[in-house]
């Protein structure tokens, strides 16, 4: 938030609502810029934090999230012809995941589809999207607003998340079932404070997600941690997140794709097919953005796709080229997220593959270069295609979550 | 998905107007079921002639018909259809405020070699040269414009024909073509022309009916379209009955060809059945359903009102909501009690176009107050008074007079209710400076703004070619890339009206390129 005292152009990075809290338990004051504010990287060390959201619970501040307010008479057409999948299935109380495609079928973004009530939505999305939702808005009674400062967010994550929320008094929070939100009050008196609870999240865990007045993050923040003490809660940055969502095979603008609205070079953007998100496009709900370029692509079949793979040995194919055979002379796709998986004990990549190689259980062969200590190794390593989630542990879908 | 209900034509066309007339001439001969929709009750769309005042007719829009190419005229058998002209091959005539005024019309530079010998054969050298480039260029106007970037044929030879033509143009038409293209008309005028009447004259040709002034980039090319379209001829020809008659003898033809007619129907809606155009819903309700539809609405009236955002996607339509579409040219129309005599020049002297536009820069003079949404000060006009010619458009012995404003902005500061008064009244003025008793004959009087335009013919903005012509909305991209080829990214709905290649005014080009692209696809 922009404070009086200072003018914007001393703080070109804007601070969080959890900001200070950040601050003070930071260790390695390691903190990365996200669509204009400034974030945490690392708090203590990455592992620990991994283990967090695993095994515990994990706070994370997700205030940078770009959120915008969609009302209007015509608010579900919009969307409806904004996104992939149908959202006319959306109940006020559900959120979905959706993506949005250029004229040409290529992805621009994906987000978060709260539906608050009838012709009333919240959409969440990694950057700034106000563009092209207005190029979208053309000929639709609808209003878009952004509500990003607004809103302080924080994602509660891991097994022992349910009952975090419930300690601090947010009554009924374990009858939220995978994807849907509710209204909740955390009552201690003088910092009483209402939000939005919704169970979503990056982690692929158990977890939820907590939508608030910027006034309240603190107390909300502290309650948690006080809470959360003997139940190992730990602050987590970005990089322990990252591991998480890489074992829940989820992608990441930038490092899986990058958007059709940002990419220069011809033949770099990516369609949701490409992608492996044929799931989230629904041909048959009539029109949307992209719609006709997507079945023509479908007809003609994919060219490339985003795939699961498991990797031998146990260093991270991290930017690997993946080639057909051992000798490396034909390349086959490159690696776009790769990590040593501690909750699988695999060695996890995603990446893009040539379409004759995406059928699950196809090798190719990864070309990983190793640092050991400044004397650089390379190794030819076999990759298998395997399906993902590489990570879905039943608590992460269970209602009632256990209580611990 | 196929619609239970079968279609009743193969199609349907949205609009009445000179381009929608001819593409469903085209359909009928080829044998195709054609309805023909017109909101008004009408047919003729901008192109029609109509009372203004008690016993005085006018032609509403263009009164003029100059770019309608004579080889579509033979094809559509016009003058079997009625269709006569009161006068042809009219003179120009450059007003001048010392009442040493210019005539001249094709051919005839007489008036202008006393003036300037030099001016005079600049002008018979330059309208040669015109007359060169439009027989390279004409070709490209009577085609579907090629697409960019693709491996089909119809494409790579539209492309290399065009090359080719122009190659033979010898190396140095060919470098002056490539030289004046992009340039400014101002410029060009400067370089070949010294009398300042004459220099306003050509200059306003230029930017007639368009969004600029001399000055601005683009006004050669805008000048070669005009001229290329009438196939180097622009011979400038008053219709017997007004323009109104051009539609009827087209309608004639759109009849005896088959078509079937319909006027005070007015569409409201495009019908799309499994991401198809598959018929149109009329304001009463009515569905109609057809193979395809072919729209001769503009743009933004075609995908933002009648198909609607919904069944496009978000990039096509930003672009078409970004299509440069206001109208920046008014028309006033006088009823005469009598014909008021003009300075220095006889009865015969005015059977020509009359223009006010003493110097290219009173043009652009006049234009600068359109950048900040007012009227001209000192207008720019085009007059014509085609009762000499035909005196059937008034009562016995009276006149009408029709002028083209420029620059009247499509929002005027002050908005034109409260405006049009004053300009009514600064338009007769300039012209009461040629004609001093010119009040004295008004009887009745009638000034049609852009939203005027907007409003009476159904013209998004009331600009006469839907979408401005600028190199950003010609060929390849008019109106917008996506529909360039008179397809749109709906099966089934095509575009046929000025907004698509190569434009309007009463040309009747687009019509027919859009016809023989419905006939390739669907054949």
């Amino acid at each position: 938030m922009l404070t009086e005292s200072e003018p914007h152009y001393r703080q070109p990075l804007l601070k969080t609502p959890f900001h200070e809290r950040s601050r003070a338990l930071s260790q390695l004051d390691s903190f990365v810029p996200w669509a204009g504010y400034t974030t945490v990287d690392v708090f203590t060390s990455v592992e620990q934090e991994y283990f967090a959201i695993r095994n515990a619970s994990s706070l994370y501040d997700l205030t940078p999230m770009v959120k915008y307010r969609v009302s209007g008479a015509d608010a579900l057409r919009f969307l409806n012809r904004l996104v992939t999948r149908d959202v006319r299935r959306l109940a006020p109380g559900k959120v979905a995941y959706a993506l949005w495609c250029n004229d040409a079928g290529q992805l621009i973004d994906d987000g978060t589809v709260f539906c608050l009530g009838p012709n009333e939505y919240r959409v969440c999305t990694g950057e700034r999207q106000l563009d092209w939702f207005s190029a979208s808005a053309i000929g639709f009674d609808v209003e878009i607003c952004e509500v990003t400062e607004e809103v302080a967010a924080l994602a509660v994550q891991g097994p022992t998340s349910c009952k975090l929320l419930k300690a601090i008094g947010l009554t009924g929070v374990e009858r939220l079932k995978p994807f849907e939100h509710g209204e909740f009050s955390m009552p201690r008196g003088a910092s009483a404070a209402a939000m939005m609870v919704s169970r979503t999240g990056f982690t692929g865990d158990l977890g939820y997600e907590l939508w608030m007045q910027p006034a309240d993050a603190e107390a909300v923040w502290d309650a948690l941690m006080a809470v959360g003490s003997t139940r190992g809660v730990r602050p987590v940055g970005s990089r322990a997140l990252n591991m998480a969502r890489i074992e829940a095979g989820f992608i990441l603008p930038n490092l899986d794709f990058v958007s059709a609205a940002h990419t220069l070079y011809v033949g770099t953007e990516r369609s949701p097919l490409e992608l492996g998100l044929a799931w989230l496009v629904d041909f048959k709900k009539g029109h949307f953005t992209g719609r006709r370029a997507l079945l023509a692509e479908q007809q003609r079949g994919p060219r490339r796709q985003l795939v699961g793979l498991d990797v031998e040995g146990t260093k991270p194919a991290l930017n690997a080229l993946l080639y057909t055979g051992r000798s490396g002379k034909t390349e086959a796709g490159s690696v776009t997220s790769a990590i040593w998986s501690p909750t699988c004990k695999r060695n996890l990549a995603l990446a893009m593959l040539e379409a004759p190689f995406i059928a699950p259980g196809s090798t190719v062969w990864a070309e990983i270069y190793l640092n050991r200590e400044l004397v650089w190794e390379r190794r030819m390593v076999r990759a298998r295609v395997v399906e993902r989630p590489f990570f879905a542990p039943a608590r992460r879908r269970a209602t009632p979550p256990a209580d611990f | 998905m196929s619609s239970p209900a079968r279609a009743q034509f193969d199609s349907i066309i949205v609009g009445g107007g000179h381009n929608g007339l001819v593409c469903a001439t085209y359909l009928a001969r080829e044998g195709r079921s054609v309805l023909l929709l017109e909101a008004a009750e009408r047919l003729g769309g901008a192109a029609v002639t109509r009372e203004f005042a008690p016993g005085f007719k006018v032609s509403a829009c263009a009164h003029l018909l100059h770019l309608m190419p004579a080889t579509l005229m033979r094809e559509l058998g016009l003058a079997a259809h009625g269709l006569k002209f009161a006068a042809e091959g009219l003179p120009t005539v450059a007003l001048s405020a010392d009442g040493r005024h210019l005539a001249y019309a094709p051919g005839d530079f007489a008036a202008l070699q006393q003036r300037s010998g030099a001016d005079a054969t600049a002008l018979r050298d330059w309208q040669a040269q015109l007359r060169r480039f439009s027989r390279a260029l004409h070709p490209v106007l009577s085609a579907t414009p090629p697409r960019l970037g693709t491996d089909a044929w119809r494409d790579r030879a539209a492309l290399l024909g065009l090359g080719w033509r122009l190659r033979r143009l010898g190396r140095r038409d060919l470098r002056e073509l490539l030289r004046i293209g992009g340039m400014c008309v101002h410029d060009l005028l400067e370089d070949r022309f010294s009398t300042p009447l004459l220099k306003g004259a050509l200059a306003l040709d230029a930017v007639l009916g368009t969004n600029y002034g001399p000055r601005s980039p683009g006004t050669v090319l805008s000048l070669l379209y005009r001229v290329a379209a009438s196939q180097g001829a622009d011979a400038l020809a008053l219709p017997q009955g007004g323009l109104g008659a051009v539609s009827e003898a087209l309608a004639g033809a759109a009849r005896a060809a088959g078509a079937q007619l319909r006027t005070g129907a007015p569409v409201t809606r495009i019908l799309v059945r499994g991401d198809r155009a598959a018929g149109v819903v009329l304001a009463s309700g009515e569905e109609i359903l057809a193979g395809n539809v072919i729209s001769s609405a503009d743009p933004k009236t075609t995908f933002l009102g009648l198909l609607g955002s919904e069944h496009l996607d978000a990039g096509f339509v930003r672009r078409v909501a970004q299509v440069r579409s206001r109208g920046l040219s008014a028309k006033l129309h006088l009823a005469l009690e009598r014909l008021p005599q003009f300075a220095g020049l006889g009865e015969q002297a005015l059977r020509g176009r009359l223009l006010v536009a003493p110097s290219a820069d009173y043009i652009e003079r006049a234009y600068n107050h359109a950048k900040y949404n007012e009227f001209s000060s000192a207008p720019m006009l085009e007059i014509t008074i085609p009762t000499l010619a035909d005196p059937a458009l008034a009562p016995a012995g009276k006149h009408v007079m029709s002028v083209i404003v420029q620059y009247a902005p499509y929002s005027v500061a002050g908005g034109w209710p409260a405006q049009r008064q004053a300009f009514t009244e600064r338009v007769i003025d300039t012209i009461q400076a040629h004609a001093p008793a010119l009040r004295d004959c008004i009887q009745g009087s009638e000034l049609l703004t852009p939203p005027d335009i907007e409003r009476e013919f159904r013209i998004t903005g009331g600009h006469w070619h839907h979408a401005e012509l600028a190199l950003d909305q010609l060929l390849m991209v008019r109106p917008v890339p996506g529909a360039a080829q008179y397809q749109t990214p709906v099966p089934g709905l095509f575009l046929c009206g000025a907004g698509c290649h190569p434009g309007g005014g009463v040309m009747g080009l687009a019509g027919r390129n859009a016809a023989r692209q419905v006939i390739r696809e669907a054949a």
